[in-house]
């Protein structure tokens, strides 16, 4: 058996989306900025999608902008917003400790430049505390970034909330919602945020395309110059195709949502309990109740990651894991780390992140061979038989 | 940042697969354990010795595929041994038996050699054989291995 299980990582485009795409990218060629007819039909495809978005965010048309996806339009809303912050002396950040590094990396940036980053810690539940974001927040602020849900560990952040702090100190606020568009509803103006981010691949949408929602009124320069594509905030021509793509996975997946949720919900909490009742020495990473419908994460005790992947790979199940040796870097992952997991064990982790066409019969072969893989590593581990001998105290 | 699965080898994946000498030695002669579970690879080597020859050699690896590969593979080749040739045994061999190794990956070919040095050592101490401290440069400073300088992604 073959299940994909890594969703949160990208997703298959959906058939209507390839469809879209093809179909654009051979007939609707032209390019939106020509005036013959051939690009004429082409800006006529680019407004309506304009307005296909913005009318399932609750935005204006005006407000989007489409850009190359998640990471670009997060850079895009934090250094817009910070440079104008600074430009009224207002040279403070307000972030979380578990942000995409897309986030992440550019207030590290930001923070060279003398800017004064504060990143809010989160518990064991992996889910910032509005209280906390009220006492960082203040009127010197010159930005706060909240994502709407993680990546890793699927947490759903209080961003209403925070939206509400952020509006009494006029302070404009981002979020990095590239997770949650297309799996829980997400509207800008239930949100009350000024910036919001998405990407098109995690929702069924073409790889490399996304939008930057910017409030009317928010600051807004543009990262790449030239053209004046996107009323001068985006230069280079637009990618018509993956922008109908990524439009006919959106309106799919919101279409679809209340469905797959009930589904996901149901997938989940089985892959959830069976986990829990079949491994030893295993702990879920992040709240049980207010997480993404398809995110299921773990750690497990005297285990590595990155075999754990390799082995479930060879039984054909697509995982992933947020240990240092998958991140490339020394350190386990970042989010694992601010939820208080210790090194020892959060390089034991697994990410499994369903999707809607994820069946019943496939979580019930994850369930075969998780324990399996997992039984299979410890048998070799110096740091479970320690475990199992004494010599070393469980910590899960 | 290169990309991983892919780059390891068929070797490494072999290794990795179908580890040689997996498992414990019960009453071993000499027993090494280098890395530390902080870092995410620990590596434990059993050895047997008879007449100056490694006639038994056996692992237990907590780590990533390169760790349990390299691991795999310094058995292999120490494996029937006299300890002087097995002291030779150095991180580059290891890599290069595997068919290379992603560099960042690199560290847990040196922890490999740590792994056979520190099971050697421990197997003069309890026999007090006297030794050449020079040889096991590697193994006396393994209890706090140093990693590369790694980049992030």
């Amino acid at each position: 058996m073959f299940v994909y299980a890594d969703h949160a990582a990208t997703t298959r485009m959906l058939p209507i989306a390839v469809q879209a795409y093809t179909k654009t990218a051979d007939l609707i060629f032209g390019n939106p900025s020509s005036l013959h007819t051939v690009g004429q039909r082409a800006q006529e495809l680019l407004t309506s999608c304009r307005e296909e978005v913005a009318a399932i965010l609750g935005a204006s048309p005006r407000e989007i902008y489409f850009t190359s996806g998640g990471s670009e339009s997060d850079n895009q809303a934090l250094l817009s917003a910070a440079y104008a912050g600074a430009k009224k002396g207002k040279k403070k950040i307000v972030s979380t400790a578990i942000e995409h590094h897309a986030v992440l990396h550019t207030l590290k940036k930001l923070e060279k430049e003398g800017f004064e980053i504060v990143l809010l810690p989160v518990g064991e539940s992996g889910i910032v505390s509005a209280d906390d974001a009220r006492r960082a927040i203040d009127r010197d602020t010159a930005l706060v970034s909240v994502m709407l849900a993680n990546n890793e560990i699927g947490t759903i952040q209080p961003v209403r909330e925070i939206a509400e702090i952020c509006k009494a100190c006029g302070v404009p606020l981002h979020t990095d919602a590239v997770q949650a568009v297309g799996h829980i509803p997400v509207n800008v103006n239930e949100l009350g945020c000024d910036y919001l981010a998405l990407s098109a691949h995690k929702f069924g949408g073409p790889k490399g395309t996304g939008v930057l929602y910017a409030r009317t009124g928010a600051p807004l320069s543009p990262l790449i110059e030239g053209g004046a594509q996107e009323r001068n905030k985006r230069a280079g021509t637009e990618d018509l195709p993956s922008i109908a793509g990524m439009v006919a996975a959106l309106k799919a997946s919101v279409a679809d949502m209340d469905a797959s949720c009930a589904h996901l919900r149901k997938l989940q909490r089985k892959l959830i309990e069976g986990i829990e009742a079949r491994i030893s020495h295993c702990s879920l990473n992040g709240d049980r109740a207010n997480r993404l419908p398809g995110n299921v994460s773990f750690c497990f005790e005297g285990v590595e990651g990155e075999a754990l992947l390799l082995y479930l790979d060879d039984e054909g199940i697509c995982a992933s894991s947020g240990s240092a040796c998958t991140s490339g870097s020394l350190d386990p992952s970042h989010v694992l780390l601010a939820i208080g997991r210790v090194h020892d064990v959060a390089h034991g982790s697994l990410r499994l992140t369903l999707g809607a066409e994820n069946t019943e019969e496939e979580v019930d072969y994850l369930l075969e061979k998780i324990p399996y893989v997992v039984q299979k590593v410890r048998s070799f581990s110096p740091v479970w038989r320690d475990l199992q001998e004494g010599k070393r105290k469980f910590i899960l | 940042m290169e990309a991983e699965m892919s780059l390891y080898s068929e070797k490494v994946m072999d290794h990795f697969r179908h580890p040689r000498n997996v498992g414990v030695i019960e009453n071993a002669d000499g027993v090494g354990e280098v890395g530390n579970a902080k870092c995410g690879d620990i590596m434990k080597m059993y050895i047997k010795v008879e007449n100056g020859i490694l006639t038994d050699v056996k692992f237990e690896t907590f780590g990533c595929g390169s760790a349990i590969a390299s691991s795999s593979m310094a058995t292999e080749m120490i494996k029937g041994k006299p300890l002087s040739e097995a002291l030779e045994l150095t991180n580059r061999a290891v890599t290069e038996a595997l068919g290379g190794l992603p560099a960042y990956k690199l560290h847990c070919s040196v922890l490999a050699e740590q792994a056979v040095q520190a099971a050697v050592l421990d197997y003069y101490k309890r026999n007090n054989i006297p030794y050449d401290e020079s040889q096991f440069k590697c193994a006396l400073c393994a209890h706090e291995h140093d990693h590369p300088e790694g980049e992030e992604e």
